[in-house]
């Protein structure tokens, strides 16, 4: 019996960390070839390169049209900040208002919060192009940052709401009696204890406005207003040559800040996705 | 009697303010444009020129005589339900497998994560690309194996599997939620089950997925609804024209091209309607199934 159930845990092991290798391999394969020299890339079979190279890197930073890839590193960094400062800012207000807060026509406004959760982004998509288009907003990061400082990812406002919800609402009827203002209650007694539920936040807007590629595309076409997703892309040629060492290095560079923020919150993102449901 | 209805007044000013935000986003950058979306639709419209009424003559032309519109539905409808299957029954089976006190549980929670982390990027789009060439590893693998590959890329046939392989990859999102869920179901009704001789495969069915039915049918609903959409894998993977021969048309693809290639934005716009009633179709039809196969612990089936 004992002999049987140590075979298997050893049988799922083995199982568990062959599917875990095959799912790394596209990362590692990306790593590796990252530093082979360009000829070796498709040719040279196995994970480590017969000859280390560091040229992709250089080649791939010098960007395009004179524009390097520190530039678009730039533009990402500058649109996914403002995009989490922006969520953590007005979804935490939101959050606040419905969870905490009693006020005329609340059960509607929260229905219709709901239903925006649900909602495919391309409903809105052509009518908020003309808006911005009316207001002269294409080729600028208005388009990508704006919305963020309007909570219209809903979807945090509700993971606030649930994590508010589990606040002791006797810490705001005491604040309440001690003369705090809803506005000192919500900074000095929501705000301090929401900081897990705001670094989930944080931590998945910043990823996905990092990756996002379908917006940043549409809304900004001069290469040097590009983000990383679209210096990649505009490396990248599909009919004909690319250059597939500096593509590959740029893309390993692309994934870093993703990585390291995962790994950095790790304990927050697990939890986050596993008590909301995130994505 | 007056001072009570002033402190109404200035409850609900202050819970407006802190509502301000969110209000003018609602109603500038989602009711709006879903107001004039569906106005839009009824119009022709390139930018330059005011839009130009038609009625419905976009729907008309989309349901009557367009089969490029059939066709990304089509490619659209065979991408939803090859890959929502598949990366849900992987998720579930590796939920399971790393659910029986295994140790170093984090390393492999973290592992199977990371691929739902990069997927969307268009990084690994373009790695999946060369993996899955002619000459890409893929094939190099198959060979191991006395086998020649296609190439799974610039075969309209097989392009599909390739984008269908990239967003089973990405299981990790789903299965974190199930591991979550597997937890929350009580270590003794294995114990009581063990007791009363039920086989692993019966408490799997007995137990296990009923337990878990809440979950499976959220992972589900968003699984869904986030398919439909798929878009990044399709325009780089493919040539971001639909190609080759219009297998990588899927639905958002084409809306795209409709509204920012041509500019045609009344049809676009139209598009986008008849994707959102497909989508929530699709989940009114999974909600209203639930109440069958859906178990809350309150002994209420449905909710």
């Amino acid at each position: 019996m004992a002999y049987r159930s140590a075979a298997s845990r050893v049988i799922r092991h083995a199982f568990i960390i062959a599917v875990g290798l095959l799912m790394m391999y596209p990362v590692f394969w990306l790593l590796s070839s990252s530093f082979k020299p360009n000829q070796l890339i498709f040719s040279q079979p196995g994970l480590w390169p017969q000859k280390f190279t560091f040229e992709n890197y250089a080649q791939g930073w010098q960007g395009l049209q004179g524009i390097t890839f520190g530039r678009f590193f730039t533009n990402s960094a500058i649109i996914s900040g403002m995009s989490v400062l922006g969520n953590i800012v007005t979804c935490s207000l939101a959050a606040f208002a419905f969870a905490r807060l009693q006020f005329r026509f609340k059960r509607l406004w929260f229905s219709f919060m709901l239903v925006t959760i649900m909602l495919p982004y391309h409903v809105t998509l052509v009518p908020q192009y003309i808006l911005y288009n009316e207001f002269k907003w294409i080729n600028t990061f208005f388009p990508l940052i704006v919305p963020k400082w309007l909570a219209t990812d809903s979807f945090f406002i509700l993971l606030m709401i649930q994590f508010i919800r589990g606040i002791p609402s006797e810490l705001d009827e005491s604040a309440t009696i001690d003369g705090c203002s809803s506005r000192q209650i919500y900074t000095r007694i929501i705000l301090p204890l929401l900081v897990p539920a705001l670094i989930t936040t944080a931590i998945f807007t910043f990823i996905w406005t990092w990756d996002d590629f379908f917006s940043q595309m549409i809304y900004l076409s001069q290469p040097r207003l590009f983000t990383v997703q679209l210096g990649i892309r505009s490396m990248f040629d599909p009919t004909g040559e690319s250059d597939w060492g500096a593509l590959l290095a740029m893309s390993v560079l692309s994934l870093i800040p993703i990585l390291t923020i995962f790994f950095s919150f790790q304990k927050y993102f697990v939890n986050g996705i596993a008590t909301t449901g995130l994505k | 009697m007056e001072r009570a209805r002033k402190a109404v007044w200035r409850q609900n000013g202050t819970a407006y303010l802190f509502l301000l935000p969110w209000l003018v986003g609602f109603f500038c950058l989602t009711l709006g444009p879903m107001i004039g979306s569906f106005y839009l639709s009824l119009t022709k419209y390139n930018l330059l020129q005011p839009p130009k009424w038609l009625g419905l003559g976009n729907y008309n032309e989309i349901f009557t005589a367009d089969d490029s519109f059939r066709h990304s539905l089509a490619v659209t409808f065979q991408y939803v339900v090859l890959s929502v299957p598949l990366r849900l029954v992987f998720a579930l089976l590796v939920a399971m497998l790393l659910n029986k006190g295994i140790r170093a549980l984090g390393i492999y929670r973290t592992v199977y994560y990371v691929p739902s982390l990069l997927g969307g990027s268009v990084a690994i789009a373009v790695v999946w690309r060369t993996i899955f060439d002619g000459d890409g590893l893929f094939n190099d693998f198959l060979g191991w194996f006395g086998l020649t590959g296609p190439s799974w890329i610039s075969n309209p046939n097989y392009i599909a599997y390739t984008i269908v392989t990239l967003s089973v990859w990405q299981f990790g999102s789903a299965m974190v939620i199930f591991l979550a869920g597997l937890k929350q179901i009580p270590a003794d009704l294995y114990e009581a089950a063990e007791v009363d001789g039920a086989s692993k495969v019966r408490q799997m069915f007995r137990i296990t997925l009923p337990l878990l039915s809440p979950v499976i049918f959220f992972n589900l609903v968003m699984t869904i609804i986030h398919s439909f959409q798929v878009f990044t894998p399709a325009y780089v993977i493919g040539d971001g024209r639909g190609g080759p021969i219009d297998s990588t048309l899927y639905y958002t693809l084409y809306l795209y091209l409709k509204g920012f290639s041509f500019f045609d934005m009344g049809y676009a716009s139209a598009l986008a309607w008849i994707m959102l009633v497909i989508i929530g179709a699709f989940t009114a039809i999974v909600f209203a199934t639930s109440k069958y196969w859906v178990f809350y612990s309150d002994g209420k089936p449905g909710n």
